[in-house]
């Protein structure tokens, strides 16, 4: 057995008989049990980032070298310029800045009205407040496809086809983010309100001195999951701008997709530049983003 | 056959070590309480005997065989969970069975063993319901059913009790121990409590920090504590234990604290002679001190303030202050004269109720 | 509410008052947004549904009524439309949640280093659906992907050919969530017990009656909320069949919302696409619910 396999456990007591034999044998398949627990790891791993692997790689390839078979796995020589091309030529810059703007509405106003409605609903009371909260889940139900036809139209008369506002404006408030943070601020202990009471806080400034602070986990979760949402939205920004001034990075690509077909390392950085930010994104707040995912899940 | 044997049983996580060299013997049919503070390693001890850790050095022996190796399900033990792990979905029956169905046990001998076991514990109205259904009473005895329908050759058990409340403590405490006494098994329990250990075990093993204090008979334990670690922790109220010196007095030795002295017995006071230590701590249980007047018992006694009387009904614990107000407990029966707050009076002890531990190590001095 | 035996003063009422007022105000940015945007088309695209198109733009739509609804429901298309998204949800949420769950129990282990492991099975959360087609649809190309040249193809090729369009479509879809899917499962897989994993293990169980007594009894909640919502995600799949297949070939990927958006903007018929999506909305809540009340009840809730 090769001595640059994973170290072995401490020594047991040794014992000059046969089994000391045994247990050497034991720890042997022990070893070998876990350099086969990360071998199956790897494996799967490798599976489930080989398509992001390809795609970074053949965005430093010259488009001969991706077409080479057999195919190159690793850039010798990496080629920048397909990013430069994606960002300028294939307007990866102005959809990036186009999605950052819409999302960064999009996630503004809905963390907003979230936090409005929870709070009414977590402290407020007032007559048919709980149908009130089962029309906020009903939307909830309702798929997006039945609300497009009439959407576009109004979204038009309005005269805000094919603007940010237009691309925005729908998604404004959430159902969603009403039921996180009212589970949020339900979970603040009442007498956090009766003491601001006393002090002379009115609602408002409870709201945002006190609760929104506390809430903060919610907000975030709430933030990260909205932002995700609104980043990766596709229909909605197909339907709604004509211009290539306005696409977002999502209708970006595909565009870019269609323009690059002979050039697969200019698509392929674009691609790379649509998921960096959710990246970049991800890392910093991903206990925020399991929280929003969970918030249904534990309740069922 | 159910004997359970530690040899110099280590475990080390990273560089804290949880358990160092504990060298301990469980005999057949015996009942052992593991007990120390949280933190203390018992419960480490435990899950190694259980095989759900691997210690870093050391030997364990179940009835006649090593079992470092040796997986959980093949050591022939059976455990009992603090928050006794009972399959949520799964029926009391099937709870109790599912130990028997791992091992291929046919159907019918199955449903034998798991009526017996349910009936031995008086859960028999109970089969059919899931653990949600069942108060903590209940829910102790279905574990317990659990583990015993194996008939293993040892029980081991992690605090069972600390999820009970007070009242079903006491009365789950007494059947813990018929149930024992009834299967004639080893049984190898967990607690921090100490009542419960005094109250349950054959013999106590006291661990703090990973290391073993004392092992030996509770009276053995409470009576000759090993070390001040031991003396502080059985007993309640605690052990008073104070700084002091030894000193001879007119050819006797003198044990001075703080106000005043207590006479040595001879025995002790050979061996701390020969102990030869700089500083000692002098301890005295509550129950060993005593009040007298002023005049009389001479001038060997110790000046006290009293500051609490605590009455519990059948006895009473008396708060006194020191000289330099150490706080000290006398316990007395509800029947003695019962001091008045503020008053100063004289503490006596018992001559046999006198133990010196060296104030460096802690041990005990004397036998 | 007034608590009882203390009579309102008129100071109270004002405040009482205030507070109900400031209750709906706050509610009303919400609830303007919902009313123009969500409960507004509701209505509005059931009654378009009653008006036909005319086949040339300019002309005036006529009423007819429910026709409408019962020439496009019983077409073929419909029908055929219908089966796809089925055949659809089946391929991608019991196959994305066994991945899902696969993963995260072979990433619960206590080996050092599985911290990578998880972020490396949770990467795609940063993907999206355009990403992922496309990715995946340069990757399948005939002429220049990388998994014609792995043998990885058919004939004809893998997005052309009618038997294979929708596995292919399912295949990307399936790996674009398992990121989130692998992060919903692990959460989940955090809130099992390890005493119920050493209670088994002490009374005998293997690794394999572990995971069918304990692990997915614990996991039922969120199994459940993953079916769910994962059906749900699988019936409003649009971006991928767009860049993909485009509803095709022979029309083989064409689930509804691709049905919907190609008689909308291709066709220029927004009454036979309001028609469509009454339908999927339809069959969206009849099969949430009955999902619900299927399974509700083999889920185990801890109390």
């Amino acid at each position: 057995m090769s001595a640059d396999v994973a170290p072995l456990p401490a020594a047991h007591v040794p014992a000059a008989d046969a089994r000391a034999a045994e247990t050497r044998a034991l720890h042997r398949r022990k070893v070998w049990g876990k350099v086969g627990r990360y071998a199956l790891l790897t494996v799967l791993a490798i599976i489930v980032l080989f398509p992001i692997y390809i795609t970074i790689v053949n965005s430093l390839l010259k488009p001969v070298d991706i077409t080479s078979r057999p195919p190159k796995l690793f850039p010798t020589d990496p080629q920048f310029g397909s990013y430069q091309d994606a960002w300028n030529a294939g307007h990866m810059g102005t959809y990036l800045k186009n999605s950052f703007i819409v999302t960064f509405l999009i996630t503004v106003g809905q963390v907003l009205t979230a936090i409005l409605a929870g709070y009414a609903f977590a402290f407020l009371q007032f007559p048919f407040k709980r149908v009130l909260f089962v029309v906020f889940l009903a939307t909830l139900m309702v798929p997006f496809e039945v609300t497009i036809v009439t959407n576009v139209s109004t979204i038009s008369d309005l005269g805000l086809y094919n603007s940010y506002a237009g691309l925005a404006v729908p998604f404004l408030a959430t159902g969603f983010g009403a039921f996180l943070m009212r589970q949020a601020f339900l979970t603040l202990p009442h007498e956090l309100r009766d003491a601001a009471a006393l002090d002379g806080y009115g609602h408002w400034r409870f709201l945002w001195r006190v609760a929104v602070p506390l809430a903060r986990p919610a907000v975030a979760a709430l933030t990260v999951f909205a932002f995700l949402a609104a980043w990766n939205q596709y229909l909605w920004p197909l339907l709604i701008t004509k211009d290539d001034e306005l696409r977002t990075v999502q209708i970006g690509l595909k565009q870019l997709q269609q323009t690059s077909i002979d050039q697969i390392n200019i698509t392929f950085a674009g691609a790379i530049i649509a998921v960096v930010p959710l990246v970049i994104l991800l890392l910093f707040f991903q206990k925020q983003l399991v929280r929003g995912l969970t918030a249904g899940a534990v309740k069922g | 056959m159910g004997r359970v044997a530690l040899d110099q049983v280590s475990k080390r996580f990273h560089d804290v070590v949880a358990v160092d060299a504990l060298t301990l013997d469980v005999a057949d049919e015996e009942f052992l309480v593991l007990l120390g503070p949280s933190g203390c390693g018992k419960s480490t001890a435990l899950r190694m005997i259980a095989g759900l850790e691997d210690p870093t050095s050391g030997t364990i022996t179940i009835g006649d065989r090593v079992v470092n190796d040796v997986e959980a399900k093949d050591r022939d033990i059976a455990m009992v969970f603090q928050s006794y792990a009972l399959y949520p979905h799964m029926t009391v029956r099937k709870n109790i069975e599912f130990p028997l169905r791992s091992r291929k046990v046919p159907s019918a001998e199955r449903a034998t063993l798991v009526q017996e076991a349910a009936e031995s514990l008086d859960l028999g109205e109970f089969l059919d319901r899931k653990p949600a259904q069942l108060s903590g009473g209940q829910r102790q005895r279905a574990a317990l059913a659990r583990a015993i329908v194996r008939r293993p050759q040892a029980f081991l058990m992690d605090e069972p009790l600390s999820n009970l409340d007070a009242k079903l403590r006491v009365q789950t405490r007494a059947e813990l121990v018929e149930l024992q006494r009834r299967l004639a098994a080893t049984v190898i329990y967990v607690t921090h409590d100490q009542v419960e250990a005094m109250t349950m075990g054959h013999r106590i093993a006291v661990l703090d920090h990973g290391v073993l204090q004392q092992v030996g008979p509770p009276q053995a334990v409470y009576a000759k504590p090993a070390n001040l670690f031991v003396a502080r922790f059985i007993g309640s109220p605690p052990m008073n234990t104070v700084t002091g010196h030894i000193d001879r007095v007119d050819g006797e030795l003198v044990a001075h604290v703080p106000g005043g002295g207590l006479p040595v017995p001879v025995e002790l006071a050979k061996a701390i002679e020969a102990a030869a230590a700089d500083e000692v701590v002098i301890g005295v249980r509550p129950e060993a001190l005593r009040f007298t007047d002023s005049n009389g018992g001479g001038n060997v006694g110790i000046p006290a303030t009293v500051s609490v009387v605590e009455s519990l009904g059948h006895e009473r614990h008396v708060v006194c202050r020191l000289t330099d107000h150490q706080l000290v407990i006398v316990r007395q029966d509800a029947h003695d004269a019962a001091p008045a707050e503020g008053s100063t009076t004289l503490l006596q002890a018992d001559v046999e109720g006198l133990h010196v531990f060296d104030a460096e190590s802690g041990a005990r001095i004397g036998d | 509410m007034a608590a009882s035996g203390v009579a309102l003063t008129p100071a109270r009422k004002r405040l009482r008052r205030r507070e109900r007022g400031l209750g709906y105000l706050l509610l009303i940015p919400s609830l303007l947004v919902f009313g123009v945007f969500v409960f507004w088309p509701l209505v509005h695209n059931a009654y378009l549904g009653f008006y036909r198109n005319p086949p040339f733009p300019g002309l005036p739509s006529t009423y007819v009524g429910f026709d409408q609804y019962k020439d496009v429901l019983t077409s073929q298309t419909f029908v055929d439309s219908v089966k796809t998204t089925f055949l659809f949800a089946v391929l991608t949420v019991p196959v994305g949640i066994a991945a899902g769950l696969a993963l995260a129990i072979l990433a619960h282990q206590q080996l050092k280093g599985i911290g990578i492991y998880r972020t490396f099975f949770s990467s795609t959360v940063a993907t999206s659906v355009a990403v992922a087609a496309v990715i995946f649809g340069t990757l399948m190309n005939p002429s220049v992907g990388l998994l014609p040249w792995l043998g990885l193809t058919t004939n004809p090729t893998v997005l052309q050919n009618p038997d294979w369009a929708l596995i292919a479509v399912a295949v990307v879809t399936v790996w674009q969530t398992l990121g989130l899917t692998f992060i919903l499962m692990a959460s989940g897989l955090q809130g099992v017990p390890d005493e119920l994993y050493e209670a088994a293990r002490v009374d005998g169980a293997g690794p394999w009656s572990r995971f069918w007594h304990v692990t997915l009894p614990m996991m039922s909640p969120t199994i459940f909320f993953a079916v769910v919502i994962g059906t749900i995600f699988a019936f409003q799949s649009f971006g991928q069949i767009d860049i993909l297949t485009q509803g095709g070939p022979l029309k083989k990927t064409n689930v509804l919302t691709y049905f919907i958006y190609d008689t909308l903007q291709r066709q220029s018929d927004p009454g036979k696409a309001a028609v469509l999506a009454v339908a999927l909305f339809l069959l969206t809540l009849i099969l949430a619910l009955a999902q619900i009340w299927l399974l509700e009840r083999r889920v185990s809730y801890e109390r």
